[in-house]
C-alpha cells in the first residue's frame, strides 16, 4: 500500500483550522456562560492573547520528566484523536490518516490524554493535582462505559470498525443518521458526552473553587499553554467522533462548523444551568442512567 | 521550626531507612535571576501587549480589600471584558493584588506565593494600608510599607478603593506593562538580599528556604 | 423585667445558682442578658451546672479585660440558653501575675480555642488546655503579649515596621469641625495629631 505524502500537509491544515476554531469556540462558550450570568465576558480573541502570554512567560520550572511529558501526552491525545478520524467525509484532503480500524484507536486516544495528565500531575506533587486526577480517572472510566457500549452498538449495526464506512452508511438524508436508526446508542453516547466535556455538572476534575483547578494546578507558562492548545483541539476532536458516528458526519467545512457547534452546545446548555456532581454521584449517574441505555442499544441491534 | 520541617530519619515501606530534610528536599532553593527580555524588540513588544491584555490575578485575598475584588467578577463591573481573570494557583497567575492590610503572618504566605509566580509578575498594592499603614499605622501585627518587602508596580489608594478605582488601577497597570516598565520580578531578583533582609526583620519564624519556587 | 418568681428568667437562674455558689449581684443589661461576678475557683463548676442543669448549652465567648491599674484580668464567660433565649455572662477576676485560670475545655471543647487566643494575646495560662502553646495568630512572638495594656503598640510598630515618610495624621473630630464650621472655631488647629506619642 502506498502512502500519499500529501496527506501530511493537509492534516496540518486540518489541525490549523480546528485549532483556531477551537480557540474561538471556547471563547464563545465562555461568552455564553457569561451572558447567562448577565456579564459580557471575555473578548472572543482572549484565548489567543492568553496563549501568547503563556508562551511568553520568561521562566518555567520543572518537577521532573513526567511533569514535562504530561502536557505533551495530553496534546498528543488531542491531535491523535483528531488525525485518525476523517474530519470531512468524502474529502480527499481532510480524510487525514483514517484507516480501517480507526474506531478502536479513537476509543483509546480519548483515554490517552487523561492518562498522560495523570502521570504529569502526579509528579507535580500538588495534593489537589492528585485529587483531581483520581477524580478524573474514575469519572472518565465511568463515562467511557456507555460510550464504548454505544460505539459497539454502532459497529455492530454497520458491521465495520472504520469511521469512514460508518459515515458513508449514514449519507443520503437526515433519516439515515444513527441518531434515527439507533437512537438508544446515541442517547447513551450523548449522556457520556456530557461527562467527558469537563463542564458542569461533571466538572469535578477541575472543580474551580473547590480543589483549585485540579490536575493543572502546578502547570504554568508554556506547559499551561500546551494544555490550553489541547483544550482547543481535544473537545473538537471528540465532537468530530460523535458527529461521524451519530450525526452523519460533515462533507464540507460550514456543515462541520455548524454540527460541531451544535453538539458542543448540548454540553454547554446543560452545563450553564447545572451545579456540580460529586464524584460518587456522577459515577452512580453514569452507571444508572447511561450504561443501561448502552446495553439496550446493543441488544436492540 | 515546626516538627514536620526538621531533618529526620524515615523508614520506607520496604524497610529502607533514609534521611529526609524537608527544607532541602521539598523546595528548590536556587535563587532568582534577572531574566532578560526577548532578543527582538518587536517580540518583546508583542509579549508585553499579550501580558497587558491577559492579566491573571492570583485569587488570594490577603486583607479586607479582597471584598472589593469580588464585585469585579459580577455583571456590574465585569473585569473579564478587559482580559482580567482570576487564577486559583500562583503558578499560573501573574498579578498579585495585596488587598489592604498585610499582617506579618499573611506576609509570610504572600512571599511564598509571590515567589512561586513566574517572571514577569506584578504586584498591586490596594488601599492606604499597603502604602503607609493606613488606619493600622500603630498595629502590632501589620506592615506599613509594602514596597519594603515586595516590588510594587502600582498602588491604588483609598480606604477602601471602590471597584471602579480598581478597574482604573488595572488599566493603568496595563499601560505600564505595555511600556515595559513593570519589571518587578527582575527588580526583586536584582535587590534580592535587601528584600530578604527586610522580610526576615519582621518574620521571626522563618521556616522556609530563602527562595521557594 | 420578669419577677424573681419566674423560674425561666435570669433572676430565677441567679437565685438557684446563688444557693450553690457565692455569687455577686445580677447586673442586667437588657431583657435576656445579664452579668454576674463570682470567684475564679467557682467558675468551672458554675459553668458545668449551668450547662447540665439550666440548659445553657452554648458557650458564646470567652474573653478577657486587662485591669492594669488594679493588677487584675477579668475573664468573661458568656453562655447562652437557646430555648429560653437567655444569655448569662460570668465574670471572674484573676491576678495579673501569675495569670492563671482553670481550663474549661472539658466542659466545652470549643473553649480550648478561646484559651489559646487568651494565652497568646494576654499571656493567661490555662494548664491542661489542648494545643495551648501552639501559635494562634502571631507566629513566634517575642515581646510581651500584645493585648496587655502595658504593651505599647505604637512604639512597637515604629520599631519593627518600616514607615513611609510624609504621613500626616489628623484628628477626625477636630478636622471635620474645622472643615464644616470654620467660623465657629477660628483659633483651632485642624492638624491635631491623633498620634498618641
Amino acid at each position: 500500500m502506498s502512502f500519499d505524502w500529501m496527506r501530511i500537509p493537509w492534516s496540518l491544515v486540518t489541525l490549523f483550522i480546528v485549532f483556531n476554531y477551537g480557540l474561538l469556540l471556547n471563547a464563545l462558550i465562555a461568552k455564553i456562560a457569561a451572558r447567562v450570568g448577565r456579564r459580557h465576558g471575555i473578548p472572543l480573541w482572549q484565548n489567543y492573547v492568553d496563549l501568547i502570554k503563556n508562551y511568553g512567560q520568561r521562566t518555567t520550572i520543572s518537577h521532573g520528566v513526567h511533569f514535562y511529558l504530561g502536557p505533551v501526552f495530553r496534546l498528543t491525545g488531542g491531535i491523535g484523536l483528531l488525525l485518525f478520524v476523517p474530519t470531512l467525509y468524502g474529502s480527499a484532503y481532510f480524510a487525514n490518516l483514517s484507516f480501517a480500524g480507526d474506531l478502536i484507536l479513537a476509543l483509546y486516544f480519548v483515554f490517552f490524554g487523561t492518562l498522560g495528565m495523570a502521570l504529569g500531575a502526579g509528579e507535580s506533587g500538588h495534593p489537589y493535582a492528585a485529587l483531581g486526577v483520581s477524580r478524573g480517572l474514575s469519572q472518565v472510566t465511568a463515562a467511557e462505559l456507555p460510550f464504548a457500549l454505544a460505539v459497539f452498538a454502532v459497529a455492530l449495526q454497520y458491521q465495520t470498525l472504520s469511521v469512514t464506512e460508518i459515515v458513508a452508511a449514514q449519507q443520503g438524508g437526515i433519516h439515515h443518521w444513527t441518531l434515527f436508526t439507533n437512537p438508544l446508542a446515541v442517547a447513551a453516547a450523548m449522556l457520556s458526552f456530557l461527562g467527558s466535556m469537563m463542564r458542569p455538572p461533571f466538572d469535578l476534575v477541575l472543580a474551580p473553587q473547590e480543589i483549585p483547578i485540579g490536575p493543572p494546578t502546578e502547570y504554568h507558562s508554556s506547559y499551561l499553554a500546551l494544555l490550553q492548545t489541547n483544550r482547543a483541539i481535544f473537545p473538537i476532536a471528540k465532537v468530530v467522533i460523535y458527529m461521524n458516528l451519530f450525526f452523519g458526519g460533515a462533507t464540507n467545512w460550514p456543515v462541520f462548523f455548524l454540527k460541531v457547534f451544535l453538539i458542543t452546545m448540548v454540553s454547554v446548555v446543560v452545563g450553564v444551568v447545572s451545579p456540580r456532581f460529586r464524584v460518587e454521584q456522577s459515577i452512580r449517574w453514569f452507571l444508572i442512567w447511561a450504561v443501561p441505555i448502552g446495553i439496550l442499544a446493543i441488544l436492540w441491534v | 521550626m515546626k516538627a514536620e520541617l526538621e531533618k529526620r530519619l524515615v523508614t520506607g515501606p520496604d524497610g529502607v531507612e533514609f534521611e529526609v530534610d524537608p527544607l532541602r528536599d521539598y523546595y528548590c532553593d536556587a535563587l532568582p535571576e534577572v531574566q532578560r527580555p526577548a532578543y527582538l524588540r518587536i517580540v518583546e513588544d508583542l509579549f508585553n501587549w499579550a501580558r497587558a491584555e491577559s492579566i491573571w490575578i492570583l485569587g488570594f485575598g490577603t486583607g479586607c480589600g479582597a471584598i472589593e475584588m469580588r464585585p469585579l467578577m459580577t455583571p456590574r463591573f465585569d473585569a473579564y471584558r478587559y482580559g482580567i481573570q482570576w487564577r486559583p494557583t500562583p503558578r499560573q497567575a501573574n498579578l498579585f493584588v495585596i488587598s489592604g492590610y498585610l499582617s506579618v503572618k499573611t506576609l509570610k504566605r504572600v512571599i511564598r506565593s509571590y515567589e512561586q509566580m513566574q517572571n514577569p509578575k506584578y504586584v498591586v498594592g490596594l488601599g492606604s494600608c499597603t502604602l503607609n499603614g493606613g488606619m493600622y499605622f500603630d498595629s502590632y501585627n501589620t506592615i506599613k510599607r509594602l514596597d519594603q518587602y515586595l516590588p510594587v508596580d502600582l498602588y491604588i489608594t483609598g480606604c477602601m478603593p471602590r471597584p471602579e478605582a480598581l478597574l482604573a488601577g488595572f488599566l493603568e497597570l496595563k499601560k505600564l506593562i505595555r511600556a515595559g516598565k513593570a519589571e518587578g520580578a527582575n527588580q526583586y531578583a536584582a535587590n534580592f538580599a535587601w528584600y530578604k533582609a527586610n522580610q526576615k526583620q519582621v518574620i521571626h519564624d522563618w521556616d522556609m528556604p530563602d527562595y521557594n519556587w | 423585667m420578669p419577677s424573681n418568681a419566674d423560674p425561666m428568667s435570669l433572676a430565677g437562674v441567679h437565685a438557684r445558682l446563688q444557693a450553690l455558689f457565692p455569687l455577686g449581684d445580677l447586673a442586667p443589661r437588657r431583657a435576656g442578658l445579664a452579668f454576674v461576678d463570682l470567684p475564679a475557683t467557682c467558675a468551672p463548676p458554675a459553668l458545668s451546672h449551668l450547662r447540665d442543669r439550666e440548659g445553657f448549652g452554648h458557650l458564646v465567648l470567652l474573653t478577657a479585660v486587662d485591669w492594669l491599674e488594679e493588677e487584675l484580668f477579668q475573664l468573661t464567660y458568656l453562655v447562652c440558653n437557646r430555648e429560653a433565649r437567655l444569655d448569662l455572662g460570668l465574670r471572674v477576676r484573676i491576678p495579673r501575675e501569675p495569670a492563671r485560670m482553670e481550663s474549661i475545655h472539658d466542659i466545652w471543647p470549643t473553649a480550648a480555642t478561646y484559651q489559646r487566643e487568651l494565652r497568646e494575646m494576654f499571656g493567661i495560662d490555662f494548664p491542661g488546655s489542648p494545643r495551648l502553646d501552639e501559635a494562634f495568630i502571631l507566629e513566634d512572638w517575642r515581646d510581651i503579649p500584645p493585648y496587655r495594656r502595658d504593651f505599647d503598640t505604637l512604639r512597637f510598630a515604629r520599631e519593627n515596621f518600616a514607615e513611609r515618610p510624609g504621613r500626616e495624621t489628623w484628628d477626625p473630630a477636630s478636622h471635620m469641625r474645622q472643615r464644616l464650621y470654620p467660623e465657629a472655631n477660628p483659633g483651632m488647629d485642624p492638624s491635631v495629631p491623633g498620634d498618641r506619642s
